[in-house]
């Protein structure tokens, strides 16, 4: 009670109500503890909740991971006795291991430019404000909005080697039917495919929105400066997409090293060699072949994988920033 | 033509770029004429592209299984059109089992991630207290370490908290979303003072404060933030995957994973299943596209 009266009387000069970064300069403090104490207690309340989550889901398994990756912990509770490095030896010296790796990069590639370019190209289109918006926006965004069960069901019927539509396809002009999803190194590619029309959307929009932001003003000058419509492109579209196209580089590339829902799903679950992205095998190790210790070494190493990537890139955005 | 061109260039923001280039070009009229042909075809062919497997998906769904394993492009099979494999799903009742599930947990996933996210934004916006900055830091930084890195620590955490199989097992690890936090800060800091203020000379306390003026004024961005979680979390696979075994705890793309593997070859039930499943987001997307395409887009930028 008394501590709602200091809190009160402290209203004018709070040191709490100073907000972080937002106003001019601060009212001195006045060096009231008691209102302190109870900002802090306040704080912690609204923080609290989140925290507790955030401690729980992320943090504690961050670390206990880490220690589980350290033993020869199995899904069934046996084992759990330390046996130090052991788990990451054998991890990288692991051809399979490595050959997911090399999956999920060699996917990665191949996702991340068409699906920043073909977004690119979508949204510049629909930029222009053709008639349709509506519709355009329907096509591109939709299959975002779609499950990896039901995109990897639609997918799985289209390869598919004697009925599918894409060999229907290919038989019509012409070209010899392709076992999709059933040859090796092929299948990483169909998968790939599916997964640039899943996702597209996403980029699209991110662009359609930057695209939106950029002022007309710009434009206009140009045009009263003699610029055709490429030259605006060239000169005034593109340069001005810099920045976002980095932040969707960034997203899109995380998102592809993080494969499995797709993949698994399209290979339904029977892994070959040449598609198992890492994801995949951390699962197999852990849940299929019960060993958590090693699957816990293995999603360390995709951590630090993930890490070196997205580390590089916003070094690389940084110094793009600085020299623009 | 040039009558609805200029309707939809006042429309879009940044499209007046044609309608200057029209008074512009000199000896350009003829051939921004073919430009905008060309893009107009260009973009067709795309969406036709974009639409054909869904539209692929619907066709087969309507047709029996003999036509549909039959292959072929046409669009109604020899033996003609039909809903027997809508009728074929709808019948094991499974699937409004799952549909259920997937709404209502992802609804909570929902309400538990905007909130707590609302309330730590706010005290790392607003609040002083020692280590805020270093928190903040460290909350951002989570954003880099990707769940899938810790479904191994975090499955045995839910054994160890007999969460396996149950709906708290399914929901809880799925609320923490530092990004959101992120974003929701990002607004806040842009708020005005001044407003809070008003309320607390007034006598408001902080919690007041948050519920009667922040939170009012965070209602688009708090929308917008909702329907990104949502769908995050109605799509969600991996995690639903691990943590439920129980057919009637499935959610909806778990539950048509498991039962894909076990009738495989029936292509037209597995269409209308994949159709089904696709119905409610496109029917929600249909009637908030605009909401929708915003929140995702201000999401996806982190609140920008």
């Amino acid at each position: 009670m008394t501590d709602v009266m200091a809190d009160r009387s402290a209203v004018g000069p709070d040191p709490e109500v100073t907000p972080g970064a937002a106003s001019g300069p601060r009212p001195a403090p006045p060096t009231r503890r008691q209102a302190r104490r109870r900002g802090q207690l306040v704080a912690w309340a609204f923080l609290a909740p989140f925290m507790l989550a955030f401690v729980l889901f992320v943090i504690w398994p961050l670390i206990h991971g880490i220690y589980l990756s350290l033993t020869d912990q199995s899904l069934t509770g046996t084992g759990g006795s330390f046996i130090g490095l052991q788990n990451y030896s054998e991890a990288l010296s692991d051809a399979v291991m490595w050959r997911s790796i090399g999956n999920t990069v060699w996917f990665t590639v191949i996702t991340t430019v068409p699906l920043v370019l073909f977004a690119l190209i979508m949204a510049l289109l629909v930029n222009t404000g053709l008639p349709g918006q509506w519709l355009w926006r329907l096509s591109f965004f939709m299959p975002f909005l779609l499950a990896s069960t039901v995109i990897s069901q639609i997918w799985v019927w289209i390869f598919n080697p004697e009925i599918g539509a894409a060999n229907e396809i290919l038989s019509a002009v012409g070209l010899e039917p392709i076992a999709w999803l059933q040859t090796a190194n092929v299948d990483l590619i169909s998968i790939a495919i599916a997964t640039i029309w899943w996702t597209v959307g996403f980029n699209f929009l991110l662009y359609l929105a930057a695209l939106q932001n950029i002022p007309t003003l710009q434009y206009e000058a140009a045009a009263v400066d003699g610029a055709g419509p490429w030259r605006q492109l060239f000169s005034i579209t593109l340069p001005q997409l810099g920045p976002v196209t980095g932040v969707i580089l960034v997203l899109q590339m995380l998102a592809s090293l993080k494969l499995f829902d797709q993949a698994y799903q399209m290979m339904d679950g029977n892994s070959s060699e040449s598609s198992r992205p890492i994801v995949q095998y951390i699962f197999e190790a852990g849940f299929v072949g019960y060993r958590f210790g090693y699957a816990s070494a293995i999603s360390y190493i995709f951590f630090v994988l993930i890490l070196l990537v997205g580390i590089t890139q916003m070094i690389v955005l940084r110094r793009r920033k600085e020299d623009s | 033509m040039s009558a609805t061109t200029t309707m939809n260039e006042i429309d879009a923001p940044g499209a007046d770029v044609t309608q200057v280039r029209r008074t512009n070009r000199m000896p350009g009229e003829k051939s921004f004429g073919l430009l905008r042909i060309l893009a107009f075809a260009a973009l067709v062919s795309m969406a036709v592209l974009w639409l054909l497997p869904v539209f692929w998906a619907v066709v087969t769904s309507f047709k029996t299984e003999t036509d549909a394993a039959s292959g072929g492009l046409d669009l109604i099979g020899p033996s003609g059109f039909t809903t027997q494999a809508f009728e074929a799903i709808l019948s094991q009742g499974n699937v409004y089992v799952w549909a259920l599930n997937s709404l209502w947990t992802s609804a909570v996933i929902t309400a538990i991630t905007v909130a707590i996210s609302a309330l730590a934004a706010y005290a790392f916006s607003r609040l002083q207290f020692k280590g805020s900055r270093w928190l903040f830091l460290m909350v951002i930084a989570s954003i880099i370490v990707p769940s899938q890195a810790l479904i191994i620590p975090l499955y045995y955490q839910m054994l160890t908290f007999n969460m396996v199989d149950t709906y708290w097992g399914l929901i809880l690890p799925q609320v923490v979303m530092a990004p959101i936090v992120f974003i929701l800060k990002k607004f806040f800091d842009a708020v005005p003072v001044e407003l809070e203020d008003a309320a607390r000379v007034d006598g408001a306390g902080r919690l007041r404060v948050f519920f009667s003026v922040v939170l009012p004024l965070s209602r688009p961005i708090l929308g917008a933030v909702s329907i990104f979680v949502f769908i995050q979390a109605w799509n969600n696979f991996l995690w639903p995957f691990l943590i439920i075994n129980d057919t009637t705890l499935m959610t909806l793309p778990v539950g048509l994973q498991t039962v894909l593997s076990a009738y495989g070859v029936q292509y037209s039930q597995v269409m209308a299943q994949a159709v089904l499943a696709a119905l409610p987001l496109v029917i929600v997307f249909l009637f908030y596209q605009r909401q929708i395409v915003k929140g995702v887009a201000t999401t996806g930028f982190g609140g920008q």
